[in-house]
């Protein structure tokens, strides 16, 4: 029986079964919702497969129909790949678990949801497998058009907009990317990433396809200056969609930048120290804009835009310690997914129970839903980086890095950060707390949607403890 | 020397399992809710008791797992934590007893008592912490537990309280957290070791002194250090049982127990001494305790004036401290838990006023003594060792700490001891002669019949059990197994002597 179970495909099925899974619900739009929840169990479990694959065998390759690379389409696990994949299936699951719920009352977007969302989740452990720079194109671009068409699934006026504005900032973003692989393709004859590490010789013709390259990318990411289009679709989409796209799809260009960094090493200060400057002034902004906020949900967006900007601190500071500080930046990333998808689902919670989410009429909610609370809470801690959470193991390391580089501006940027996400988590949270001057009607909220903000939430808590078994698969992936 | 890593985990699960599982129970669960309270009170310090056996038998209580890479989670036994454990675990079944009698009605109970295990289980956390990230850790995390304690009442008022509450710690947490990693980057480690892991390690002074800086700054905040204390009256609005765990036992210890730990622990007394940087922070502790003094002076509302009076004794072991002399060492941490019985009496005492008669003014006092002379006993005990009179505790941490000034020639704080208890003197002598010898008014503000007692006994016990505590520590100070006889075994380690 185990046997039987090691040798399946699971980096394939990985992405075949979400695939299928799509067409399944597609098909049988009546039966979408069963469809889509099983399949949503299925493919974490082939991710499940790909982890342990991982943990006994060592890096995994797999060459599609036994082509390999040049001709065939390779396959690789790695462990930057697996922690990716292992927080897709967490986060997939506690969405898929929370949509079921949560799209009972809208028999007509059930349908729609599901086949879109299993599509996007083949894309993303796709791009997560892909070793070569145009199959990673083809996976950003299907998830693209999948996340794209999910923000719409609302329907309404605001969504719309944002959906537009959010497809032509994906198909830029995309647009350069590809333009930047066909440069590589001209210049060096092959996309295979690893090929194109040894043949990379630095110079213009390197420079040009990857600066392209990582400029699509930060457009698709949302970093500031790139974010306007950010907080429209993730604050108008539907709950579960908003912690889709905030939790795991910017994390997937956020990735594909590391993937190219990893690989190229571009040298230079000046491209590292612009990234950082860029990732600091998005905490700022995103954090002010956050406390500006009257809508919750308009609130957890900008702070996606001030999170993000976290990821981007570790360029500068990985100049001499690369170990620390990009392990600190991944796993912000990671708690970041956990939090952020908590955080939604809980946003989303409570705005089905009160019918609105303006954070001054929150209402006694720490009566009325404790747990969502909690889930808020719990998430907002892991931001914050307030001990003990996965938020602040990730924000210690890159810490750790700037002090022993004794570049300590960069460790102020990240505590000032910290303190102004404290701020507009617990202004929410004293909120909750009051009474709002006008009534609102109460709508029941189903248990498993309350529980699965808790549990991601407690998820992005627990990080905080498995650091130093979770951090160690990253050896040999970074520089 | 045998290891045992499990009875310090159980000690912090007494409470915080008790407080999961009364998240989860309904309003209605009283009995439930009682038992396990109670049952987690008094396993945690039958559990305290069991490991001060071991300890003395020498076994090392030491739990130990990675946290992030180069640094462990430990949690330690040793003489300085179990003395503020057993502060905690012993005030915590006070001020349990006495919480179940003072919510009685009111609503919310599961939720009150939920974050209320937490806080306890962060501060027993506190103590236990073996190095400078697991303090770290619980400090944050006893910040964010003691956060919806505040707010309880849910009022805008509660609201506000909490807000400035949490901008004043949070903004400690974080200069905490920069000199914790500062440190950290300068000598590699975080282990709390007696007489200092900083000494003999030739880093450059001035950078030491910025780091010690910021690391009493973030701990300052909760012990409430001038200029930093304007947190602590604001967050009276908070129900009585909360705001004693807070004065007496919870936020300022924990603060002032940071000072402790990172002055003996991190530094070391001897190199902070060296490095000048415990003569300034005698004068603030010492500006601290005049000041709080002075506003206490002119408080109308009596909560209030617990409130200040609190800022300045909070800053007798802050100031033990740093006189940096062994025997104004054990004024100080004696102080640690004297203050903790002494506080906790007066704001029990203060409670019961409220719920029984409505009373919340100094004027209102009026008297009180013959309508509750229980009480009111209890809070004269209290307030004469508040002001140092003998033989109440009080008088034994003042006792040390002049002695431990002039031991070190530090003169001007026997002036500063002296200005102090005739100011504590000021506004408490009046209040316990109104309460005794003025006649009552002919109606209470807002009374409550408990028939022939003066309130209910869950209400009334708690401050008499601290108040006797407070009256016989004093009587026999010398005697073995009184929290002095236990400082002086401290302060014999911490200066290596």
């Amino acid at each position: 029986m185990s046997t039987w179970l090691a040798a399946l495909p699971w980096m394939v099925l990985a992405i075949a079964i979400p695939l299928l899974g799509a067409l399944a619900a597609f098909v049988q739009p009546r039966r979408a919702q069963v469809i889509g929840l099983s399949f949503s169990f299925l493919t974490a479990g082939a991710a499940v497969g790909v982890v342990l694959d991982f943990i006994t065998l060592g890096p995994q390759q797999h060459a599609v129909g036994g082509w390999g690379a040049p001709l065939g389409i390779d396959l690789v696990a790695d462990g930057l790949s697996i922690l990716m994949l292992g927080m897709s299936a967490v986060v997939g699951v506690a969405v898929s678990i929370y949509a079921r719920a949560y799209f009972v009352p809208y028999p007509d977007k059930a349908p729609r949801f599901w086949p879109l969302w299993l599509f996007l989740w083949a894309a993303l452990n796709a791009l997560f497998q892909s070793a070569d720079v145009f199959n990673l194109y083809v996976t950003l671009e299907l998830m693209g058009l999948s996340a794209v068409a999910l923000v719409a699934l609302t329907g309404s006026g605001p969504a719309l907009w944002g959906a537009m504005r959010y497809l032509l900032v994906s198909l830029l973003g995309s647009l350069a990317y590809l333009v930047g692989v066909a440069l590589l393709y001209h210049a060096y004859g092959t996309v295979d990433l690893t090929l194109l590490a040894e043949r990379a010789d630095g110079g213009l013709q390197l420079a040009v396809p990857l600066g392209a390259m990582i400029a699509g990318l930060l457009l698709k990411t949302g970093l500031f200056p790139f974010h306007v289009w950010l907080p429209p679709a993730h604050g108008s989409a539907r709950a579960p969609v908003s912690a889709l796209l905030s939790g795991l799809v910017v994390k997937a260009s956020f990735y594909l930048v590391l993937r190219l960094w990893f690989t190229f090493v571009p040298e230079g200060e000046g491209l590292p120290l612009l990234l950082g400057c860029l990732g600091a002034a998005a905490i700022f902004w995103g954090s002010i804009q956050a406390l500006r906020q009257k809508r919750l949900k308009l609130l957890v967006a900008y702070s996606t835009v001030a999170q993000l900007g976290y990821l981007f601190i570790a360029f500068p500071l990985a100049g001499l310690e690369p170990q620390m500080a990009w392990s600190g930046s991944i796993y912000l990333a990671l708690s970041h997914a956990f939090a952020k998808g908590a955080m939604f689902l809980a946003a989303g919670a409570i705005m089905t129970q009160g019918g609105h989410d303006e954070i001054d009429e929150l209402d006694l909610v720490v009566d009325r839903m404790p747990l969502t609370l909690a889930a808020f809470a719990l998430a907002g801690i892991s931001l914050a980086g307030l001990p003990p959470s996965g938020g602040f193991v990730g924000k210690w390391l890159l810490l750790e890095s700037a002090m022993a580089q004794g570049k300590g501006i960069w460790a102020a940027i990240i505590i000032v950060g910290g303190l102004l996400t404290a701020t507009y988590v617990f202004r929410v949270l004293g909120f909750a707390f009051t009474r709002s001057e006008h009534h609102h009607e109460r709508h029941e909220v189903p248990a498993a949607m309350e529980w699965t903000a808790l549990l991601l939430a407690l998820g992005a808590v627990l990080l905080g403890f498995v650091a130093p078994w979770a951090l160690p698969l990253l050896d040999g992936v970074l520089p | 020397m045998t290891t045992n890593a499990w009875l310090p985990l159980l000690v912090l699960a007494s409470s915080l399992i008790p407080g999961l599982i009364i998240f989860t129970l309904p309003e209605k669960a009283v009995a439930w809710r009682i038992t396990l309270n109670l049952g987690g009170a008094l396993l945690k310090i039958l559990l305290l008791v069991l490991m001060m056996i071991g300890v003395f038998h020498g076994v090392n209580y030491e739990f130990r797992v990675p946290l992030v890479p180069g640094i462990d989670f430990v949690l330690h036994a040793d003489a300085l934590s179990l003395l503020f454990v057993n502060l905690s675990a012993v005030l915590w079944l006070a001020t349990t007893v006495y919480a179940i009698g003072y919510l009685e009605d009111s609503p919310n109970r599961s939720r009150f008592f939920g974050y209320f295990s937490l806080c306890v289980t962060t501060t027993v956390g506190l103590a236990m912490a073996g190095n400078l990230l697991t303090f770290l850790v619980f400090y944050e995390a006893l910040t964010l537990s003691t956060y919806p304690l505040v707010v309880h009442r849910g009022t805008e008022v509660a609201r506000k309280a909490g807000r400035t509450y949490l901008a004043y710690t949070l903004l400690g947490g974080v200069l905490l957290l920069a000199g914790t990693i500062w440190l950290h980057a300068l000598t590699g480690t975080l282990e709390f070791v007696d007489r200092g892991f900083v000494r003999g390690l030739d880093l450059d002074p001035a950078t030491l002194r910025m780091v010690f800086t910021l690391l009493i700054l973030g701990v300052g905040v909760k012990a409430a250090l001038v200029p930093l204390h304007a947190w602590l009256p604001q967050a009276m609005v908070a129900p009585a049982p909360v705001s004693a765990l807070l004065h007496a036992v919870a936020v300022v210890k924990a603060g002032a127990f940071g000072v402790v730990r990172i002055i003996y622990d991190v530094f070391g007394i001897e190199f902070a001494a060296e490095l000048g940087v415990t003569l300034p922070l005698a004068v603030l502790a010492a500006v601290t305790i005049i000041y709080g003094s002075v506003r206490a002076l002119f408080q109308e509302d009596l909560k209030r004036r617990l409130a200040f009076s609190t800022v300045s004794q909070v800053s007798y072991i802050t100031l033990g401290v740093a006189i940096a002399g062994p025997i104004a060492t054990i004024g100080g941490l004696a102080h640690l838990v004297h203050q903790g019985f002494m506080k906790i009496t007066l704001f029990f005492c203060a409670g019961n006023y409220a719920e029984t008669l409505g009373v919340h003014k100094v004027s209102e006092l009026r008297g009180i003594g013959r309508r509750m002379p229980w009480t009111t006993a209890a809070f004269t005990v209290a307030a004469f060792g508040m002001i140092g009179v003998p033989p109440v505790v009080g008088f034994v941490s003042k006792w040390y700490l002049g002695l431990g000034a002039l031991e070190v020639g530090q003169d001007w704080v026997v002036y500063v001891l002296a200005g102090s208890s005739l100011l504590n003197a000021a506004y408490f002598l009046p209040l316990v002669r109104a309460a005794w010898f003025e006649p009552p008014p002919d109606e209470w503000p807002h009374e409550r019949n408990f028939g022939r007692k003066e309130t209910a006994w869950m209400l009334l016990l708690p401050p008499l059990f601290t108040a006797l505590a407070a009256l016989a520590w004093g009587l026999f100070a010398s005697m073995p197994g009184t929290p002095l006889d236990w400082v002086q075994f401290i302060a014999a380690r911490k200066y290596g002597s």
